[in-house]
């Protein structure tokens, strides 16, 4: 699953390009030869470095007393101040609380249902009615978290498709999309609808790599479809298992800025408040820019640290990580 | 993520399943079904077709009633007590106040301008840059990938990004929804990784008959890299479509807010958005807002529903884009 590896056909010998021969040629050859190449990525190189760069050195605003009136540059330096109130704030560890919480019910409830989909879809014999339950599955996760949101409230808010029923039978209504209580269960829900048909690809792709001759022959030897299952399409399906479990860890931060934001006025900040909407809302809403700054900080360090130390876990498992070493 | 598209799996093969008949013409045995697969118990398959139908009611009946709902005649609605799933009464009467000018219609047009715009500039930029770094060794390889690897594991952070697009003069312009996100570098790794497994003998006779990278780039690599420019096309497209935040953020002048925004203070915070139809409703024979609510999700979906067979096109074709070997 590595989406840095070495060309298919690599070059033969005598290719120019080759390290071994490049030291020899010089740089004005060099860059005559890779001039338009390097023409070619000047529009990526200016956009990152304006968009991703720039700000990364902004970032300096966290050891400073921001305020729109001074500038970035004639605000005052005032160490790690911004960064001890942070640690010492309530709302902050309440809000890293939330995040690991929904990541971990996430890892729980969401992790497996795109697995047993695509298991439950690998047995169907007709590759007609596969497609078209593959297509039906899929379409969620084109649709905007605006759009997600938007419906979950119609069926299920205070005035919803499912309230009208049951106070229509005289039920007393539920309150789904305003609970703290169940607002883990609903994003969990939400996130599967949208999802895990979509999720379910890469799996699917694992199994069409087992070969036939597998099931037969473990079938020939008595072994029944339990074990079969068992034996030869969970080992299969292992090492994407353990690829997206670590994957899933390394942005453990990182759990749906969007899906949260839309709903954290609706549910409060108790339960909505996740690292993301917390700088969101200290930063740019209450106007602390300095205290976002080195809050949205600390989440991007201890996030690109997760990152990294979950591909060197991926390493260990022999497996490609999303980069290589 | 990975977007690996499975073809249809385990077809059997005539060659390879050498199945003597009396096997294949057990009683109740589907012909399709290899002959050493035992026929499952009835149980099984039931509750399987059962979960299956389940899935995918739960995808369609949603947006079934949503569609419907947007369709409906205020009585219908006032029937129904909200979301009807039934039709009984259908009219355009929703589609045509929103469409008639107004917020909604500029809010389309703000997202289709972002749309377009963006995803011709994303592409553009995308490809060059995936291109220039798809040779190893050459001249400056090694430092521009890694400028470019570095923003997929540590992003700048919203506060910074906001104060330096404001700083620009960025906000409330439409740029502020297209420049900041403009390139994704797992989109340009995936297409970079296409790029190198271009058939290189292509490229050298290319070379040989004197093509200048550029030739080559737009002759030989893209016409045979269709398939992921047009997916990786339709990521970023979706992407700006469907994007809220952005807006939320930079986008003070509620004339210019994209369709996602306006559907977020119209149908999740019920606001009338200000010279919005609807926000003079009650009138008779003007449909329900509810409509007009669902109306506007409708819309918003439509883009995705006309590029979505499209998309199904070359998942089905078995493009194989980054990722998953096996």
């Amino acid at each position: 699953m590595t989406i840095t590896q070495t060309p298919r056909h690599p070059p033969v010998g005598g290719d120019p390009r080759s390290p071994a021969v490049l030291r020899k040629v010089s740089l004005r050859t060099r860059l005559r030869r890779d001039g338009p190449l390097l023409v070619m990525a000047v529009p990526i190189v200016v956009l990152l470095l304006v968009f991703a760069y720039v700000p990364m050195l902004g970032n300096v605003i966290a050891w400073k007393d921001y305020s729109p009136y001074t500038g970035i540059l004639d605000s005052p330096w005032v160490g790690w101040r911004n960064f001890e109130r942070v640690v010492a704030d309530e709302a902050f560890w309440s809000a890293v609380a939330n995040t690991l919480a929904i990541t971990a019910f996430q890892l729980v409830f969401y992790f497996p249902v795109p697995i047993v989909l695509a298991l439950v879809l690998n047995t169907l014999l007709s590759a007609r009615i596969k497609m078209t339950i593959q297509a039906i599955t899929y379409l969620p996760h084109f649709f905007s978290w605006v759009i997600v949101v938007a419906i979950f409230q119609q069926i299920f808010g205070g005035a919803g498709l499912l309230n009208e029923f049951l106070t229509s039978r005289g039920y007393e209504p539920l309150e789904i999309m305003t609970n703290p209580d169940v607002f883990i269960l609903l994003l969990t829900a939400q996130s599967v609808w949208r999802d895990a048909g979509w999720g379910m690809i890469v799996f699917l792709a694992a199994l069409s790599t087992v070969q036939t001759e597998q099931y037969e022959a473990a079938a020939v030897d008595g072994a029944s479809a339990l074990r079969r299952m068992w034996h030869i399409t969970l080992p299969a399906l292992k090492p994407v298992i353990i690829l997206l479990l670590i994957l899933r860890l390394g942005d453990s931060l990182s759990v749906g800025f969007e899906q949260l934001i839309l709903q954290r006025e609706a549910v409060g900040a108790q339960a909505a408040e996740v690292l993301d909407t917390f700088v969101y809302y200290t930063g740019v809403i209450y106007g602390d820019w300095s205290y976002g700054a080195a809050a949205g900080l600390i989440k991007g360090v201890v996030s690109m640290l997760l990152v990294v130390g979950a591909n060197k876990v991926a390493h260990v498992f022999g497996e490609a990580g999303v980069y290589q070493r | 993520m990975t977007v690996t598209l499975p073809g249809p799996k385990r077809q059997p093969d005539p060659v390879a399943d050498p199945a003597p008949d009396r096997l294949r013409r057990r009683r109740g045995h589907h012909p399709d079904r290899p002959a050493w697969e035992e026929e499952p118990k009835a149980a099984t398959k039931l509750a399987k077709i059962v979960f299956l139908c389940l899935v995918v009611l739960a995808v369609l009946f949603p947006l079934w009633t949503v569609v419907i709902t947007s369709f409906s005649t205020q009585e219908a609605i006032t029937a129904a007590g909200g979301l009807v799933v039934v039709p009984t009464d259908l009219s355009l009467n929703a589609y045509q106040q929103i469409l008639a000018g107004g917020v909604v219609t500029r809010a389309v047009g703000v997202s289709v301008f972002v749309t377009v715009v963006g995803t011709a500039i994303s592409l553009i930029v995308s490809i060059l840059g995936a291109y220039a770094l798809s040779r190893p060794g050459t001249l400056l390889h090694k430092p521009i990938l890694f400028l470019v690897l570095i923003t997929m594991f540590f992003g700048a952070g919203m506060i910074p990004t906001y104060l330096l697009v404001s700083s620009l003069g960025l906000i409330d312009t439409l740029w502020a929804l297209i420049l900041p996100t403009s390139v994704s570098a797992f989109n340009v790794l995936i297409m970079r990784n296409f790029f190198m497994n271009v058939d290189r003998s292509m490229i050298d006779s290319a070379r040989i008959d004197g093509a200048g990278e550029w030739r080559i780039l737009f002759q030989i690599v893209l016409p045979v890299s269709k398939a992921v420019v047009a997916v990786i096309g339709l990521f970023y497209g979706v992407a700006y479509w469907n994007a809220f935040f952005n807006a939320l953020l930079y986008i003070n002048d509620t004339t210019k807010w994209p369709l996602q925004l306006v559907l977020r203070s119209y149908v999740l915070q019920g606001q009338a958005v200000p010279g919005a139809p609807g926000a003079e409703l009650a009138a008779e024979g003007v449909p329900a807002s509810l409509a007009l609510q669902m109306a506007v999700v409708v819309l918003a979906m439509v883009p995705v529903l006309l590029v979505y067979p499209f998309i199904q096109k070359h998942f089905a074709t078995g493009v194989m884009i980054g990722a998953v070997k096996g």
